[in-house]
């Protein structure tokens, strides 16, 4: 039997990819390296703000009800006895039982007060103290910037919105399932030939078109669908950190409505990356979502929520220590909310992805503390891996 | 090798036009740009002061619909004719991205497009409230667009306390601690270095200016009482300014009742040789290579101090220059500048634009634009767009152009132009063979036409 060619080498014989392939980043020998580790990160960002109070609803807290009337509806799932998973969220409940699901309750970033959702978004993004101190590039990428064997394609920023948590200098590559050519061979083949003039167009062209052909199964769908299933087909292979973001949390008024939408795309992109990653590698993957802020403790006259401070990171995968909610609860009391209008943030949610990457590439704490989230005290461990 | 009419619209324009001649020399290109800006009266784009009318109106719309004593039924009206307002300034933000294509069509004179762009990436600024994100359009209009072809420090002025950028970094909150706003008791707020940062950094002397965290300290002490009232009006609040001096870069600046010392500070430090050597780099950069030679970046410097501050004096070393026609064009186009270049070469008519939905523009611009690496009016950061070619030249954003390209133009026009001529025209005579043979040899005319947009002639400059 002969055995298939590879798609690289089906490219070259097809003369498709000309004597520019050396100019081409994603497919030097350190492509193929070994990746660092063996783990796998996923990073949601979640932008608008997404009302942790409403996802994980702390139905035992004695001031929930009344600062929730017309939200707390609906037959909320119960998680611990005390908190209570949103309805729309059902389809993961099964991850909870087996431990693939958690979350970590009234945490934030360092961002207070001023509640902008590009402030907020930037401070997530930037994993600084505060803004303004002219850092660039984003934690995530500062992360990589640690560890020597980063390739080309060992981290995955997806989609088209832009994702500053990744950007920086270590190296990543970019994706948007949207990008994909969808034009006739022939069309393809003379794009090549136009290009071959310009070594680094070609070879753009020509990776182009290999990962076009690598993302067959990605290209029908919603644009979260093709997103999770493309982060998978990667993270399958060399990748080991995907990032991309997912909106429509900014939910104002008719959240009832509205924010269902929103946890459904949340809830299918969850179990695409469960489906596409196969048992084995979803045992040993952490997805964590995390937003710029929570909202309002109180419901506002519109039967929405406002920007407020506290929020909800939700963490799932085979490799996180789920079916818990992990929390220091500071109390709904109205004397217990931050600016007696918003959930009190008792945790740094850069501290929980800062012990999650810990755990996953192994860089070490002074360095997390000190270059990936600069000023950030990590505390105690708070076991979010297994 | 010297001018060329060609390489004047492939480098410092947005290419070739069937319609407009392009200029017949530097000097043309110069007058040009001392002359009246005709493209703005033809394609106009509303000011700032109409969004600052209607966000009044919208706020008392909207106090009107919080108020106890408003009768449901009115707070519901009131709530919708809020929107209402929001909804016409997102359109008409939409609508100004045609204006500003137009512009770049039509223009006999697409060296001031150039320098517009190039102008409002240095001083990008961005709402994060409201109205203000509406706003940027009607910023590059009133505050960079008139001062692109003055004095530095009148356009640095502008920029830097325009409303739009006191928000953005964060100046209209900056309070002197020492204030007497700053003194009051439980003043819940401080200074903010932001603004001071990004204008040592980004602004004037650049990054590695010989500036330190002090003089950014003094200049954030400096710039405070520069703010705004709630309908987004300039406003300097003296209670808020810090008393006393303050001394940047060695020069001490004073008596902090009025803008006085700000602006003494800017015009300083828009004089600065630091300030002169990075604008020069910049603009060398952007126009001629990642890597200018360090000969044109010295001899714009030299114009630049020598003029005291003189843009058109920058222009004019930078067009006299043989360098900047001799050098190789390896810039890429950024996206939304490599659209606007196939637009022209198609001449896409007004009433194009003109039949646009919103959701037209969204479509056929905004979300390719943004696949391209380039979400319009919105970089990531206050230091702008990359200028460096590979930030572009990536999978994700050459598949995005070449799909752009296949598939846009037929949806633009109701005919597409014979691609031989249309070749002839856009890349000039010289076009290399393989690109004349791809295009006889394309399926079709959409293809054909999309093969030379997407051709490098096309996508660098």
């Amino acid at each position: 039997m002969i055995p298939p060619l590879s798609r690289r080498q089906l490219l070259i014989r097809s003369g498709m990819i000309g004597c520019s392939l050396a100019a081409s980043p994603l497919l030097t020998p350190m492509t193929f390296a070994q990746a660092p580790w063996d783990k796998r990160l996923v990073v949601i960002i979640l932008r608008g703000g997404m009302d942790g109070l409403d996802v994980v609803r702390p139905v035992g807290d004695p001031a929930y009800a009344a600062l929730r009337p017309k939200l707390n509806v609906g037959e909320a799932l119960d998680l611990d006895g005390y908190f209570a998973l949103h309805p729309a969220l059902a389809g993961l409940i099964p991850l909870w039982q087996r431990q693939e699901l958690g979350f970590v309750h009234a945490v934030s970033t360092p961002y207070r007060d001023k509640r902008s959702h590009f402030d907020g978004q930037d401070l997530l993004e930037a994993g600084t103290s505060a803004l303004g101190s002219g850092t660039r590039d984003g934690w995530l990428n500062r992360m990589l910037q640690q560890v020597p064997d980063v390739a080309s394609d060992t981290a995955f920023a997806i989609g088209t919105t832009p994702l500053p948590v990744l950007e920086g200098s270590a190296p990543v590559a970019n994706w948007a399932p949207e990008a994909n050519l969808r034009l006739s061979p022939q069309a393809q083949r003379l794009a090549a030939l136009v290009m071959e003039e310009d070594p680094a167009l070609h070879a753009a062209l020509s990776e182009a078109q290999m990962l076009s052909e690598s993302d067959k199964d990605g290209i029908d769908g919603k644009a979260h669908q093709q997103i999770a299933r493309y982060a998978a087909a990667r993270l399958r292979e060399d990748a080991r950190v995907a990032a991309f973001s997912l909106g429509g949390w900014d939910t104002h008024g008719a959240q009832h409505r509205v924010l269902p939408r929103s946890l459904t795309t949340l809830q299918d992109t969850i179990l695409l990356l469960k489906e596409g990653l196969g048992a084995d590698i979803w045992g040993k993957t952490a997805v964590i979502a995390m937003t710029e802020f929570g909202r309002t403790a109180r419901e506002n006259g519109a039967g929405g929520t406002d920007h407020g401070t506290g929020g909800l990171m939700i963490m799932a995968g085979g490799g996180i220590r789920g079916g818990q909610v992990h929390s220091r609860w500071p109390g709904l009391d109205e004397a217990n909310l931050y600016e007696r209008r918003d959930l009190m943030p008792t945790g740094d949610v850069r501290a929980s992805a800062a012990w999650i990457m810990r755990g996953i590439t192994g860089v070490n704490r002074s360095v997390l503390e000190s270059t990936v989230f600069p000023g950030l005290d990590m505390g105690d461990d708070p076991g979010l891996l297994l | 090798m010297g001018f060329s009419p060609h390489i004047a619209e492939r480098r410092f324009g947005y290419g070739m036009s069937p319609h407009v001649a392009p200029p017949a020399s530097v000097t043309a290109m110069l007058d040009a740009l001392r002359g009246p800006d005709q493209m703005a009266d033809r394609f106009p784009i509303p000011g700032f002061r109409a969004i600052q009318d209607a966000q009044i109106i919208k706020r008392r719309f909207d106090v009107f619909a919080r108020k106890d004593t408003t009768p449901a039924a009115e707070a519901v009206a009131a709530r919708q004719k809020s929107r209402d307002i929001v909804r016409k300034f997102i359109k008409q933000r939409l609508r100004s991205f045609g204006q500003m294509q137009l512009r770049r069509i039509q223009g006999g004179d697409n060296f001031r497009e150039r320098l517009v762009a190039f102008w409002a990436d240095h001083f990008t600024a961005q709402g994060k409230m409201a109205m203000l994100k509406l706003a940027v359009p009607a910023y590059v209009e009133e505050a960079v667009r008139p001062n692109v072809s003055g004095r530095f420090a009148d356009l640095l002025i502008a920029c830097v306390t325009h409303p739009v950028m006191l928000e953005y970094l964060d100046q209209s909150r900056s309070i002197g601690p020492s204030s007497k706003r700053g003194t009051r008791k439980g003043s819940p707020r401080g200074l903010n270095e932001n603004l001071a940062r990004e204008l040592l950094e980004l602004h004037t002397l650049g990054v590695s200016g010989p500036y330190t965290q002090n003089d950014v300290r003094q200049m954030a002490e400096l710039l405070t009482g520069m703010s705004r009232t709630r309908d987004y009006s300039f406003v300097f609040r003296k209670g808020w300014a810090e008393p006393g001096t303050e001394t940047v870069l060695g020069k001490t600046y004073g008596a902090r009742n009025s803008m006085e010392p700000i602006h003494a500070a800017l015009e300083d430090l828009a004089l600065h040789p630091v300030t002169a050597r990075h604008l020069a780099s910049k603009l060398a950069t952007h126009f001629v290579s990642d890597t200018p030679p360090p000969a044109l970046v010295a001899d714009l410097t030299a114009a630049y101090l020598d003029s005291k501050g003189d843009l058109m004096a920058l222009y004019d070393a930078l067009l006299l220059h043989p360098l900047s026609w001799q050098m190789p064009a390896t810039n890429i186009r950024p996206p939304l500048e490599y659209v606007s270049t196939a637009l022209r070469a198609l001449a896409v008519p007004e009433n194009t634009f003109a039949g646009l939905r919103p959701k037209d523009t969204s479509t056929l611009f905004l979300r390719p634009l943004s696949v391209m690496g380039q979400v319009w009016l919105e970089p990531s950061g206050p230091d702008g767009w990359p200028e460096a070619d590979g930030a572009w030249v990536t999978p994700q954003g050459i598949a995005a152009r070449l799909e752009w390209a296949m598939n846009v133009p037929s949806r633009l026009l109701d005919d597409l132009p014979e691609p031989a001529a249309f070749l002839a025209m856009a890349v000039g005579p010289d076009a290399p063979e393989a690109l004349k043979f791809a295009t006889s040899a394309a399926e079709n005319r959409a293809v054909a036409v999309g093969l030379v947009l997407a051709s490098p002639a096309m996508q660098r400059r």
